[in-house]
């Protein structure tokens, strides 16, 4: 028995290893380089297949169901999809980090978290698929124009799409089923494999999708007439690929941990003895912990992805930023700075589970101090909404203090600042229940004193001067030592940190489940916060386009080709979002349903044996 | 334990939020001439509660030093003087919110208008259409290819400025022309850092060349006063104009390549 099962895992295996190796041959040019992408003419001559122009539609093209909204099904159901993707493919990234944790410090509370974790994204795996079908369907219903042009530029990434999904289900499965099967010594190392294939097929699947999306705004690999070239992988490679390929990836993961630290906040709200208490805690701890790390290099992921726009075009840049979007991105400022916010006081509550953190409790206070003032800055607008008594006693509408804090450098400086400071609530989270045994603490702390002091300064300098008394290139070009600064703070921070504390004494064992209520609603509201912010950038990314299907290439002529209103988007984001969280809170409670068991005496024959 | 007599939690509270908001109208009404906008002040406001109400319950222990008073309020019998004051008081200042917010008022409505709306793609201007994306300013190679042809660009530049400009934008390109005050919107101050300071060059082809009735839908009603240019300059003059803006006030035009 044993030794079929292991026969099936290795075909299995085989056969995911020669799929993804099959499919540069199936996609054609994904193994052309770089260099070539740009001569997408060549391919023209020798394949001899000649493409048709974007379609010029009108109204009677766009199929119609009476009392159905074309536009909100599809636009609902694609952000639940993408919602459910993004979940399913954090989830095992973690899973695999938390796994190989587990391996090499032979905890096997380790293991169990990660089994755990995975166990939550298999039935939203599922779900995933399902409604991705539905996208499918709703796409070829209500745009089959539209479709079908996406179709013939992307059939062959849509055919390996298709492919890898089946490879990530099958490793998927054998996964989780396996896991307690594959237990110790190399049996571990074959399950930790499948851990990376299925991130690898994971991965893969995401960027494809990504290219669809980013070739509708940045279109290439075809003329102006939306003729194709021929050239997928130019078509694939286009302009804000990688950008968007970066930050939904960070993006995601940050996701993910939040989604699972929402499961352990409400495992642990129902929890009914202490060990459970205490075993959701420390899940929803570690689930926390991974959604802030993640969370902390996402704003610079998030410019890189908007410098990029704007070098993409200054039309679609401003549109992103200071024309009608503008409003959207303050709305998005005050939930990032909630999920700052939310995650800080997560920590900070978490503290009381230690007996020595009464020691930094007094410190807190200022770290709130600054969070709070960085994120008034972060979200202070640059167009401000004044009334016309306001109007008329500032004589415009131009700022003279506030103006200045509306624009990029003032973000800039403001986001490294929450992002050092969220650090030090951690570093202190991490202080709080040890004590230090090597001689040059003072020494030590000293250090990281005059680091933290000095590189606020580099940041404060790189910030107003070089932010405000440069010009444009220098202005961006400033904000990346500053946000070396902050990296360079955290990395030598840790380290020393790693050093000092080193054979410390621990001040009493951590009580995991003394934690507040409050906290565990903190996490609920990281999870709330990020599904939101995530469809309302969903909307941003798609409303610049403005009334192309592909930038000015593939008018979209349809009755709802006009961009709707930022109170309307807000409405469907919200009721999306709503609708997910109730597909969630389903996923939470079947998996809180499979471990139960009733115990139905005389329902069943007695069996004579 | 000696047990310092300090001022109640929830009083600290209200002190610290009542100050931050004095402070904030102290601050700039007062002090900087320039006031703050109620709708960010609101919005700042309540990240401020949010913020004081997380230092505030984030331990047990000042969690129910806050909560208990408010506790003690509604069940403690020996306050029921004190409550009954409470009770009438809290929904009537609901009540007195509620109409005041209601209330009709001559106040026209509050216009968000969008100052740098989004350019087209391309234009047409001097009978000609220009792709936005890849124009460029024909002088401003000169800067480094010939600084004297570059400064008697910029010298002609600036008689354009004087004879067509100045007027609303102001001789220090500020926005304070003598005819600044008399319109709304204002003409745009290019001395601050937030306008042709953070623009292409093409951007700024396209609002002289075609002015307020040029803007798109977007920024409607564009009941600006900006003149269309191009009825009244050259295309060269347009573009000298270009290069004495940046040139006066310093500013470098919004560029990805690095000197
Ligand atoms: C009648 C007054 C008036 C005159 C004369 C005038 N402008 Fe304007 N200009 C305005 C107003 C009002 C605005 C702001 C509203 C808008 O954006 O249209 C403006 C906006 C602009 C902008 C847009 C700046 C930005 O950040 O978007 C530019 C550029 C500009 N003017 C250049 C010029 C130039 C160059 C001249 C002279 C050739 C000129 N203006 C003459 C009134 C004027
Ligand atoms: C702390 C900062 C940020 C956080 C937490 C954050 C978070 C997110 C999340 C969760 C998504 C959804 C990812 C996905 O669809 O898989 C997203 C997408 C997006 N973000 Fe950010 N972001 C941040 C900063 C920024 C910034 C500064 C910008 C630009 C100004 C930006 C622009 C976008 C855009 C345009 C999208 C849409 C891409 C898409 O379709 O997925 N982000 N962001």
């Amino acid at each position: 028995m044993q030794k079929r099962n292991s026969r099936i895992i290795m075909g299995a295996l085989f056969t995911a290893v020669f799929a993804l190796f099959l499919l540069p041959s199936i996609v054609p040019g994904l193994d052309a380089s770089l260099a070539f992408a740009d001569e997408t003419t060549v391919n023209l001559d020798v394949d001899a297949v000649t493409y048709d122009p974007a379609p010029k539609l009108t109204e009677a093209d766009y199929p119609k169901i009476s009392g159905v909204n074309s536009r909100v099904v599809v636009w609902i159901v694609a952000q639940l999809h993408l919602w459910f993707g993004a979940f399913v493919l954090a989830v095992p990234i973690f899973v695999f980090i938390i796994e190989a944790i587990g391996m090499s410090t032979r905890d096997q509370r380790y293991d169990n978290m990660a089994y755990e974790f995975i166990k939550i994204s298999i039935t939203a795996f599922s779900l995933t698929a399902i409604l991705g079908g539905l996208l499918v369907f709703c796409l070829v219903l209500f745009y089959p124009d539209l479709f079908n042009y996406l179709a013939t530029i992307f059939k062959e990434s849509m055919f390996a799409y298709a492919l890898l999904f089946f490879v990530e289900s099958a490793v998927l499965y054998v996964y989780y089923y396996g896991w307690h099967w594959l237990q110790g010594g190399f049996k571990k190392w074959v399950h930790l494999t499948l851990g990376l294939l299925l991130n690898a097929s994971g991965a893969l699947l995401m960027f494809l999708a990504n290219a669809w999306t980013t070739f509708m705004m940045s279109p290439a690999g075809v003329d102006a007439a939306g003729v194709f070239s021929g050239d997928t992988w130019a078509a694939i490679h286009n302009f804000l690929w990688n950008p968007i390929n970066i930050h939904r990836m960070i993006a995601n993961v940050a996701y993910g941990g939040s989604i699972v630290g929402a499961y352990a906040a409400f495992k642990f709200l129902s929890a009914r003895n202490k060990e459970q208490r205490a075993h959701y805690d420390w899940m929803g701890y570690n689930a926390n912990f991974i959604a802030i790390a993640a969370l902390l290099p996402l704003p610079f992921a998030g410019y890189y992805l908007t410098a990029e726009m704007y070098v993409y075009s200054q039309q679609m840049g401003i549109t992103l930023m200071g024309g009608v979007f503008a409003w959207i991105f303050i709305i998005q400022a005050v939930l990032i700075g909630a999920l700052f916010l939310s995650a800080n006081y997560y920590l900070w509550c978490g503290m009381g589970r230690s007996e020595g953190a009464h020691r930094y409790n007094p410190y807190m206070k200022y770290i709130a101090v600054v969070l709070v003032v960085s994120f008034l800055v972060w979200f202070t607008p640059h167009t401000l909404v004044l009334t016309n008594a306001e109007l008329k006693s500032l004589g415009g509408p131009y700022h003279a203090i506030l103006g200045p804090l509306g624009i990029m450098p003032a973000k800039n400086t403001a986001v490294n600042l929450l992002i050092l400071f969220t650090f030090l609530s951690f570093m202190f989270y991490r202080r709080a229940n040890k004590i230090a045994t090597v001689p040059w603490v003072a020494k030590g702390n000293a250090v990281q004193v005059a680091l933290f002091t000095a590189g606020i300064i580099n940041i404060f300098i790189l910030g107003t001067y070089y932010g405000y008394y440069t010009n444009t290139v220098y202005k961006i070009a400033a904000s990346i030592p500053q946000v070396l600064t902050t990296l360079v703070i955290i990395a030598i921070s840790v380290a020393i940190d790693a050093f000092m504390y080193k054979g410390s004494k621990e001040v009493a064992p951590l009580r995991w489940g003394r934690v507040p209520p409050r906290s565990q609603y903190a996490l609920f509201l990281l999870a709330v916060s990020f599904t939101w912010l995530m469809g309302l950038m969903g909307y941003v990314r798609s409303g610049i386009r403005q009334h192309w299907h592909v930038t000015n290439i593939f008018r979209d002529n349809s009755p709802d080709a006009y961009t709707p209103g930022l109170g309307y988007a807000a409405n469907v984001i919200s009721i999306a979002t709503i609708i997910f969280m109730a597909m969630v809170i389903f996923v939470f409670w079947l998996s809180t349903v499979s471990s139960q068991k009733s115990q139905a005496t005389g329902y069943w024959k007695e069996q004579g044996t | 334990m000696i047990k310092k007599r300090r001022i109640p939690r929830l009083l600290q509270l209200v002190l610290i939020v009542a100050g931050v908001y004095f402070g904030f109208i102290l601050t700039f009404d007062v002090i900087l001439g320039q006031l703050i906008p109620k709708s960010l002040l609101t919005m700042y406001m309540f990240f401020v509660i949010t913020g004081v109400l997380m230092v505030f319950t984030f331990t047990e222990e000042s969690t129910r030093e806050l909560i208990d008073p408010i506790k003690a309020l509604v069940e403690d019998p020996s306050k029921k003087v004190l409550r009954n004051i409470v009770f009438v008081i809290v929904p009537l200042l609901a009540g007195i919110y509620t109409y005041s917010s209601l209330l009709p008022s001559f106040e026209a409505p509050v216009e968000l208008r969008t100052i740098h709306p989004a350019p087209p793609s391309k234009m047409k201007a001097y009978g000609k259409r220009f792709d936005l994306a890849t124009l460029e300013n024909p002088y401003r190679k000169y800067e480094k290819e010939d600084p004297d042809k570059f400064r008697e660009l910029v010298r002609e530049g600036g008689d354009v400025y004087i004879k067509g400009c100045q007027y609303c934008h102001g001789d220090k390109l500020d926005g304070k022309g003598p005819y600044a005050a008399g319109l709304n919107p204002t003409p745009l101050n290019f001395q601050d850092v937030g306008t042709i300071a953070q623009l292409q060059e093409s951007y700024i082809f396209w609002r002289i060349a075609t002015g307020g009735p040029g803007l798109p839908a977007e920024a409607a009603p564009w009941i600006s006063s900006m003149p269309i240019w191009e009825d009244f300059l050259s295309e060269d003059e347009t573009w000298k104009v270009i290069l004495f803006l940046y040139d006066y006030t310093g500013h470098q035009p919004r560029s990805w390549e690095h000197e």
